[in-house]
């Protein structure tokens, strides 16, 4: 039970911290929309071309805005050395990853639900048939980014190397969930019967599970000091 | 009330920590000398109970620490060169924070209280960010009372401080040792804060080599601890 | 020490014939392939090597874990060792596979998932390389290594699975998968090859993770020289 209360309460201050400062979600924000005007200059927006490339863009987005969301949440616990306040307190160390998981989970939704109608707007996109499968995808989508990216922005925050490190690591073990989510949304906005396409949803589903467990069996042992 | 029997810390090949064993009473103060390099941060690690030590045995209120001592962390504060504070918090919302992670009941309650004992009640609600170092200081130390901690644990606590900032940080040791509390305070410098004191202990190259009541004058502590350690004048 | 030795001559003596016998087999023994020509030869390195390339990190993985449980620095050797020949193994795969895919059916790239597997291997390969050089001290590249190590190696099945229905959705397969039909003709030089490869691995292995082990060695006594002299 203290473990979600714990991990509640880092949640409520990263939640609190954020809204005060609103540092994250602002630049978190203004790049997911500098990455749609590009993509609108770069790719010749005729119908078709843009349907097909649509979940790919908004997928890549999330993903680019994503990441500089994961660095950001651990920079503040490095500044005043917070995470070691946070590892002398009396809870498992794997509370930390759950609550800042969840946090940058919320941040990242909060992003897609800023900037999807953005999305829809400027390059013409009808809305979906089933709206709620498309938020399941996003759902699973993005969990799957954020349970993998928090355990490696916690490793890399503590290399050398920083928060460059990231990207490195984290693209090439995302992949699945990549893959997974573009074909799920095109699945979904191709209204393809849903046999066709649940594939993806057990992928990402088979993927966030593992990739929450295994990250909070081996966090303590990540933040060994 | 805390004990330490045949402590060893090894990382990779080398050994940090060699047998270390010493006790500290309830109420007692413990200054811990030592050049760097001498262990003296592993050793605050291990009593911090944020690191597990290769060998030996570590007893926190007399209850052997088994399994990383995760409750034992409760009793204990820490207080450091680092504030371990977040910026874009409140005082009222970093102690918050901290209060739940602890478990606290009554939290707002045990929060104000702390806050006033530090002279911050005006900043309650101002982001700490905006404050001083002094004022930073002073809520790092309402941090470290919030829990009630039997026993204080200080590491190289006077770091980077000017006089005003030292002034304050001794008037808060003369507190605690007038509560009670048990506490350690590891320093290699050995100007500020001594005189608190009951015992004194030096640490060079992982081992324990001196451990004795403080009835020394600064100077001759001084002269002590560079024949103890080693270095020629 | 002696014995470990002569074991160790008998396994590069062994690489070294099977490499032989196989090249023999492939080049001399083996028909050429009617529709392909010679180009098909490149099967005989290009599936060992991913054969070995997914050994090598599964020896990643089982090191990884091992050194976390037991913190003896041999298994972080181990794992260093097999994940850079792991990286030239997947390098290989990587390249002949184009190859070959250019040649045959003239498209650089198939989405086969065994190569897509294969690419982002390489790839978390390289991360694992990078994570060494960048995480700092020895004790921490070691540990962040073998944690990256076991998260790279749990990815790989996810990203076949994700690879495999990637090209059923999106690519409907055009390509004959390159395995199937293997003439009885050239079984012989496929199972020699596979054979050289995997005991030139583990050669490969043996040596590399002594000369880790070395060069561990030689940090820690000057270390210890260091502390000798400045104290």
């Amino acid at each position: 039970m203290t473990l979600i209360k714990s991990a509640l309460a880092i949640v409520e201050k990263d939640l609190k911290a954020e809204f005060h400062s609103k540092e994250m979600l602002s630049v978190m924000l203004v790049f997911a929309l500098i990455v749609l005007v590009i993509f609108n200059f770069a790719f010749d927006v005729k119908k078709q071309i843009v349907q097909d490339i649509f979940p790919g863009m908004i997928w890549i987005t999330f993903y680019f805005s994503g990441l500089l969301g994961l660095n950001r949440s651990f920079f503040i616990e490095k500044n005043q050395d917070c995470l070691l306040g946070l590892m002398l307190a009396p809870v498992d160390r794997s509370v930390i990853f759950v609550g800042k998981m969840l946090s940058n989970f919320i941040f990242l939704l909060i992003i897609e639900i800023l900037t999807l109608p953005l999305f829809f707007i400027f390059l013409n996109i009808a809305l979906p048939q089933n709206l709620a499968l498309f938020f399941l995808v996003l759902f699973l989508g993005s969990l799957g980014f954020v349970a993998i990216g928090t355990f490696l922005a916690a490793l890399s925050v503590n290399t050398r190397a920083s928060d460059i490190l990231l990207p490195v690591l984290l693209f090439p073990v995302l992949i699945p969930v990549v893959l997974g989510s573009v074909a799920a949304t095109k699945g979904i906005f191709l209204n393809m019967p849903i046999t066709d396409w649940s594939i993806w949803l057990k992928i990402l589903g088979v993927y966030d599970l593992l990739f929450i467990v295994v990250p909070f069996m081996l966090f303590e042992i990540l933040l060994e000091v | 009330m805390i004990e330490l029997i045949d402590i060893t810390k090894k990382i990779g090949d080398k050994v940090i920590l060699k047998n270390i064993s010493f006790k500290v009473s309830s109420g007692e103060f413990i200054t811990v000398l030592g050049p760097n390099g001498a262990g003296k941060s592993t050793l605050f690690k291990i009593l911090a109970l944020l690191m597990k030590p290769t060998s030996g045995t570590l007893k926190i209120g007399g209850v052997q620490v088994k399994d990383g001592g995760i409750n034992l962390r409760a009793k204990l504060g820490v207080i450091s060169h680092n504030s371990f504070l977040y910026d874009s918090l409140s005082a009222r919302d970093n102690l918050m924070f901290y209060a739940k992670m602890y478990g606290l009941d009554l939290a707002e309650k045990a929060v104000k209280e702390v806050i006033r004992q530090v002279g911050l009640e005006l900043s309650y609600y101002q982001a700490v960010k905006t404050f001083s170092r002094g004022m930073l200081q002073r809520l790092a130390i309402a941090r470290c009372l919030l829990t009630n901690p039997e026993i204080v644990l200080l590491d190289e606590p006077y770091t980077g401080l000017d006089q005003q900032a030292i002034g304050i940080l001794n008037k808060v040791l003369l507190s605690l040792k007038e509560e009670k509390r048990t506490v350690l305070m590891i320093t290699h410098n050995f100007e500020e804060g001594v005189e608190f004191s009951d015992r004194i202990f030096i640490i060079n190259r992982g081992q324990l080599i001196f451990s004795e009541p403080n009835n020394f004058e600064i100077k001759t502590l001084k002269d002590i601890y560079l024949q103890k350690v080693g270095i020629t004048a | 020490m002696e014995k470990n030795n002569l074991w160790e001559l008998i396994l590069g003596g062994i690489a070294y014939l099977s490499i032989v016998v196989a090249l023999y087999l492939i080049f001399l023994v083996a028909p050429e392939e009617r529709v392909m020509g010679i180009v098909q030869k490149i099967f005989y390195f290009h599936v060992p090597s991913a054969w070995v390339a997914f050994l090598a990190f599964f020896v990643v993985f089982i090191g990884s874990i091992m050194f976390l449980f037991k913190r003896d620095y041999y298994w972080d050797a181990v794992s260093l060792a097999s994940a850079e020949i792991g990286v030239v193994f997947t390098t290989i795969v990587i390249t002949t596979g184009p190859i070959w895919a250019k040649t045959v059916w003239n498209a650089w790239w198939t989405w086969d998932p065994k190569l897509t597997t294969a690419i982002i291997m390489w790839f978390i390969y390289l991360a694992y390389v990078v994570l060494r050089l960048a995480a700092g001290e020895e004790e921490k590249t070691a540990r962040f290594a073998a944690i990256f190590g076991i998260i790279g190696f749990l990815d790989v099945p996810l990203v076949f699975a994700a690879g495999r229905w990637w090209q059923k959705t999106f690519h409907p397969i055009i390509f004959n998968n390159s395995n199937g039909g293997l003439d009885p003709a050239m079984k012989p030089a496929f199972f020699v090859s596979l054979f050289a490869f995997t005991i030139l691995y583990f050669y490969f292995l043996v040596k590399s993770t002594k000369i880790n082990l070395a060069q561990r060695e030689i940090n820690r006594l000057k270390d210890a020289v260091n502390e000798k002299i400045y104290g």
